[in-house]
Order: C-alpha cells, then structure tokens, then sequence
C-alpha cells in the first residue's frame, strides 16, 4: 500500500525535473535545481491533488522543504 | 439578450465565480453566466438577505446550480475560506470575474491615507488575492479564465478620481503580468474596461455630471450592466480560447 511519504514524494517526481532517486527530505526550494517558483506552483497543485486539499497561501509560501511539506500536510490530518 | 442556439449552454458545466455579484455588473455578470449553463457562485461582502435571495432569485430563475459565499474580497481569511469551500464542493473552477470594487472620489488635496488604504484594499489587493486563489484550482485542470473588471479611468484618469485610477490602473498592470504567468498553465487571464454603465453607482452621481458624462459617449447613451457582461461572457468561454493579455474597452466609445 502507498504510504503519505511515497504519495508526497510522487508529488515531487512529477513536480521538479529530478530523477526520483534524488527526491529525499533534504531537497529544498531555491537549493535544489529545478525547484523555482514555477516549478513550485506545480508541485503545490500535484500535493494538493495527492492529498485531495486546498492549502492557503501561508502554507504554500512556507512549503520550502520536502520535510517541511510533510509538516504541513500533517497541520491537514495527513499522517506519516 | 438574443441567444442563438449553438450558444445556448456555451458554459455548461463550468464553474464560473463572480466577486461583488450582487448588484450591478456583478450581478448581470452572474445572470448571463448562468444563463449559457454555467455554475455560479456568488459573493458578497458580508452574509445577507440580499445574498441568499440572489442565490435563490438565479437558481429559480435559470435553473442552474448556484452557491453563495459571503467574504471580504480584501480580506484574507475569507478569500481562503471561499476558497476552501469552492475546492470541498467543486475540486475545481473555471472562471474567476475579479468584479467586486470599490469607488471613492477625492481631489488630490482631500485624499487620507485611510481612503487609499480602502481603495487599494478592496481593489487591488482583493483581486490579486482572488486571482491567486482562483490560478492554483484551475491549475490543476491546466484550464481557466480570469476576467478583471478594471474601468476607462484606469486608462483615461480623471480628476478627482487619482486613487479609483491608480486602483483600476494597477488591475491592468495585474493583467498583464498574470496573463503571462499563467499562460503556460493554459490559463487565460483578460480585463474589461467598462465605460458609463447604468449602476445604482452611477444613478447617484449630480445630474450635471451625470449628463456631462453620457454627452461624452460617442454611442450617445449610458451603457448596460448587461452590456459589460457579455463581454465577460466572452473571455469565460471558449470563445476566446486563444485570447490573453487583453484589455477589452465596453464603453460606448467614451471620450474623457
């Protein structure tokens, strides 16, 4: 069964133009290649769709980090 | 409005919100959605009677669904809640009309902090709150149109007017720059620039300014809400699928 943890890192491998084998906690907006604020709208609307939740603009602006992201998904009744 | 039968359900089953819709353009906006089959969700500043009877009012009258949520376009927490309501009954929407707006006149010497503050907030800060909101729902369908009700005095100015103007002056900067953003998301984004339209706005300006006005309308009378909304009508359709980054002027070829 697909974990949240697999489901969010999914949202990332078809969000940012990484190989998923590079999508681990440590990847990190403005850090990691690809991950800009085109890409990071993206990656908002495929964990939204993931996780079926609308996030507000604080929580999109903060989503910095693959950890982070987690954190915030959990503020949404997602567990990991 | 005469509807050829090709266009009668032109926004079947698209979800279409339109701020500020209980009177005026909004509201003609609203009807004329909703009458080429569109879902429309109503806004208002604050719940009310008004509200709920437009709600029931559309509804009985067209016979399309249609939902009314109350928030302070200017306001944050409400825009976030509209929208949060808008994602649990819908998952998605198709067209956001940045309608709601506020009017405030003052010659340059008269003009307070508080007013700027008022018209920027509602006019300014609202729609790009909304159009933010609106962009990452319809993201996700790679499909949307945004139409910002900007005016001719954002184009033209006027006297008295320095704070509306800048207010309408920077929804066609918004325009632009989101129309260009959005774009490869497959997101349309247009403003309509209305002219003299006859609103319970316009009703109470002095009948000699009133009058001044209509004499500068080269169509030589006021314009209808009714008129505007068409155009909006336009640009929320696939009628102007390859059509972003325009500012429509309906305004009766008004010289000011």
């Amino acid at each position: 069964m697909e974990t949240a943890h697999d489901k969010l890192k999914s949202a990332f491998t078809m969000a940012l133009p990484l190989p998923p084998d590079q999508v681990c906690e440590e990847i990190a907006y403005g850090r990691t290649a690809g991950w800009d604020s085109v890409a990071h709208m993206t990656l908002i609307a495929q964990i939204e769709g993931e996780f079926d939740v609308m996030l507000g603009t604080e929580d999109v602006i903060g989503m910095s980090s693959f950890l982070k992201a987690k954190e915030i998904l959990a503020k949404h009744g997602v567990s990991f | 409005m005469g509807s050829p039968s090709n266009l009668e359900l032109i926004l079947s089953g698209k979800i279409c919100f339109v701020t500020g819709s209980t009177r005026g353009i909004g509201w003609a906006t609203a009807e004329t959605l909703s009458r080429y089959g569109a879902t429309v969700i109503l806004n208002g500043r604050t719940p009310s009677e008004l509200l709920e009877e437009r709600r029931r009012t559309l509804q009985e009258r067209l016979g399309q669904p249609v939902l009314a949520l109350a928030g302070d376009v200017g306001d944050p927490a409400d825009v976030e809640a509209c929208y949060a309501q808008i994602f649990k009954e819908y998952k998605r929407l198709d067209v956001l009309v940045n309608n709601a707006g506020t009017m405030q006149d003052a010659l340059l010497g008269m003009i307070s902090k508080d007013l700027i503050q008022s018209v920027i907030n509602t006019n300014v800060t609202g729609a790009i709150l909304h159009l933010q909101a609106a962009a990452r729902l319809m993201a996700r369908a790679r499909s949307g149109s945004i139409i910002n009700l900007t005016s001719i005095i954002g184009r033209m100015g006027k006297e008295g007017q320095t704070v509306y103007a800048s207010s309408k002056a920077a929804l066609i900067g918004m325009t632009l720059a989101a129309a260009k953003e959005l774009a490869p998301k497959g997101i349309r984004v247009n403003a309509i620039a209305p002219g003299m339209i006859d609103t319970e706005m316009t009703r109470q300006l002095p009948p000699d300014r009133h009058a001044a006005a209509v004499n500068s309308i080269k169509l030589g009378r006021i314009g209808r809400p009714e008129e505007v909304a068409q155009a909006v009508l336009f640009f929320a359709s696939d009628l102007s699928s390859y059509v972003t980054g325009q500012v429509l002027g309906v305004d009766g070829g008004m010289v000011l």
